[in-house]
């Protein structure tokens, strides 16, 4: 059995021609997180602790749509969301709204640890942040020059999409196809047995002010309970009406499914395009299954198989591949 | 099978000392909501129109914790939240931290059919409110006097309170036992239904916790915690928010019934007693048209009807008035 650790970094419309440029950079991250997350439950790091610091990791990493480098709301604002759950306690907490927290899933970890409170969102997430001492910034770091060009696109292409019925995927974009959504993520089970999950989010390029999608959905974008740990990125409202997240542990459960098969069942009833997951379980499963063009993703366990990848003829893999395209 | 129709006005820790005039108003109003909810569903009307009819009802009155009357946080604001569900197609439309819409319930419909987003709060919801042109008010319209001095008391008991058992004006304290847990919270309205055509649909709204920290959301607005519709039934949940979240309720019902191919009753049994004692509540409709309305607190605010006959209206579970066999269930 032993630990397990599994990593993503959005799924989505990833070009197969997404320029090494633009690929390397987001590969490394995920293979540097994947070796601290790795050597931190090597130490005995509760779960918890090592998937609030992988995240923090995609968080700082300008390439990944949260924290610094989150997408742009349509205002050109940045609002930011996390969560954090632990299987064993069904302890949870998120944030909504955040728009100068470094760190926002540590904020929910906060939350979570030092309040009765699982969800707190805007001015009272930020006066929340302040109260704690939490590591904050100016909005403006968090806006990247990539992020204020894929709005004027994503503006452009909606223009477009009303006058002339293109639909967005039609504008090619010079960025990646992946220009509109996004989420980092990690699940862990630790040497003890202790699952969790953790996932962070800019949100939805070009998103309304004030919408809030799957990721600080407990039972959506991420949950965690004794069986299973899951983290989900991809359209933020087909997760939520799907509650996948929640659907994979139940499912495992109620049909005594591995956690393969759970996952697997789970993507492919939902539409095309739209959804990604990594999950681990407390018998040291590890799956990574998406159902759009790909998926940024690593994953590592005790036993040694190491993974990294984005679609799926691509993956650098030592031992049989847990990774499902569907 | 038939329509049917199951209505909620918040689970808690409900005493049975609770006075007639705190008592009948709420239980007129559920009344009202039901023969609302019964006669739009007699006339054929869609499900989804009338769990957000009943639940308008629901937050236009200011004895429950939705809409006007909605408790208010720790800075004496009022901030709502409110979410909707179609069982049939999944769609789903929800809304927090609105301080000015009259009827967040309509404002989380038009959420769900007007944009390409299902959830939207605080600042970036008022300002949908006010592009959709929905009927908003100022703040204070929202606040009663009864949930001020609810909200005052808490401050001085420096907790966290549940809506029905501290004393209000005129009462002395030393009258009113403490509550046996006041972090346990009632408050929440909302509404399942099965309509003439076999659809389904849920919406829950509310004003939260007295007392909460602003920017504090719970389970009504988050799909499949506080409220879940899918094609084998509509459930609206009402209780203690977190627990709510962390034991997704309202998904779990459904789940249930789908996977171990439980009835809704046991379903919404199991559910209910998972969660920690005088947490939680819920009402449920199937696609089956299978009514249930349980809960583990001392009693929550409650009504249904059927269309072959069945009526119930109630707080407790021995004084609730049925035609029939109850479809209440205390854990």
């Amino acid at each position: 059995m032993g630990w397990a650790l599994a990593v993503q970094g959005a799924a989505g419309a990833i070009s197969p021609s997404l320029p090494p440029e633009l690929r390397e950079p987001r590969l490394a991250t995920l293979r540097r997180c994947l070796d601290l997350g790795a050597a931190a439950l090597r130490a005995g790091r509760h779960a918890l602790d090592v998937v609030e610091l992988v995240v923090r990791e995609l968080e700082n990493c300008p390439h990944f749509n949260a924290g610094r480098g989150s997408v742009l709301t349509a205002d050109g604002t940045v609002e930011m969301e996390a969560s954090i759950m632990e299987g064993r306690t069904l302890r949870c907490g998120a944030v909504v709204g955040l728009s100068t927290v470094v760190n926002p899933i540590s904020l929910a970890r906060v939350l979570m640890e030092k309040t009765p409170v699982i969800y707190l969102a805007f001015d009272g997430a930020e006066a929340f942040a302040r109260d704690q001492g939490v590591e904050t910034k100016h909005p403006s770091y968090f806006i990247t020059q990539d992020n204020i060009e894929r709005l004027r696109q994503e503006k452009e292409a909606n223009k477009l999409q009303s006058t002339k019925g293109q639909s967005p995927q039609e504008i090619p974009s010079p960025t990646d196809g992946n220009s509109r959504i996004g989420t980092v993520g990690c699940v862990a089970v630790d040497a003890a047995g202790n699952l969790a999950s953790a996932t962070s989010t800019g949100g939805h390029a070009n998103k309304m002010a004030g919408r809030i999608g799957d990721t600080p959905i407990v039972g959506a974008g991420t949950y965690a309970n004794a069986l299973c740990a899951v983290s989900t990125t991809g359209m933020g409202e087909d997760i939520i009406r799907y509650t996948v997240a929640r659907d994979v542990a139940a499912v495992m459960e109620h049909r005594g499914l591995p956690l393969r098969d759970a996952a697997v069942r789970v993507v492919a009833g939902m539409p095309r395009d739209t959804v990604g997951l990594v999950a681990v379980s407390a018998t040291g499963e590890v799956c990574m299954a998406y159902n759009t063009i790909g998926m940024f993703r690593a994953c590592a366990t005790e036993a040694g198989h190491t993974e990294v990848g984005i679609w799926t003829d691509d993956v650098d893999a030592n031992g049989e591949s847990v990774s499902i395209r569907l | 099978m038939g329509w049917a129709l199951a209505l909620h006005g918040g689970a808690g820790d409900i005493p049975r000392s609770l006075p007639t005039e705190r008592r009948e108003p709420r239980l007129a109003t559920l009344r009202r909501c039901l023969d609302l909810g019964a006669a739009a569903l007699r006339a054929g009307r869609p499900a989804l129109d009338v769990v957000e009819l009943v639940v308008r009802e629901l937050e236009d009155c200011p004895h429950f914790n939705a809409g006007r009357g909605s408790v208010l946080t720790a800075d004496g604001t009022v901030e709502m939240e409110a979410a909707v569900m179609e069982g049939a197609t999944l769609r789903c439309g929800a809304v927090s931290g609105l301080s000015t819409v009259v009827n967040p319930v309509s404002l989380a419909r038009l959420v769900m059919e007007k944009t390409p987003h299902i959830y939207l709060a605080f600042h970036g919801a008022e300002a949908f409110a006010r592009e959709q042109g929905v009927e908003t008010k100022d703040p204070s319209h929202f606040i009663t006097e009864d949930n001020i001095e609810r909200l005052r008391q808490a401050k001085e008991a420096n907790r966290v309170q549940i809506d029905y058992t501290q004393p209000m004006k005129g009462q002395s304290p030393q009258e009113t036992k403490a509550p046996v847990d006041d972090n346990s919270q009632t408050g929440t309205v909302g509404c399942v239904a099965i309509d003439a055509a076999g659809n389904l649909a849920t919406a829950t709204s509310t004003g939260g916790l007295v007392n909460k920290m602003p920017g504090r959301i719970g389970d009504t607005p988050l799909v499949g915690a506080g409220t879940y519709a899918n094609a084998i039934c509509a459930v609206s949940a009402t209780g203690r928010g977190e627990e709510i979240i962390r034991h997704t309720v309202a998904r779990d019902v459904a789940a249930l019934m789908e996977h171990c191919g439980l009835p809704l009753r046991d379903a919404a049994a199991r559910v209910v007693a998972g969660t920690p004692r005088g947490t939680t509540g819920l009402v449920a409709v199937s696609g089956a048209g299978e009514v249930c309305m349980a809960h583990n607190t001392t009693g929550m605010f409650r009504a249904c009807a059927t269309e072959d006959g069945y009526a119930e209206v109630g707080i407790w579970t021995d004084e609730a008035d049925g035609n029939g066999a109850s479809v209440s269930v205390r854990l």
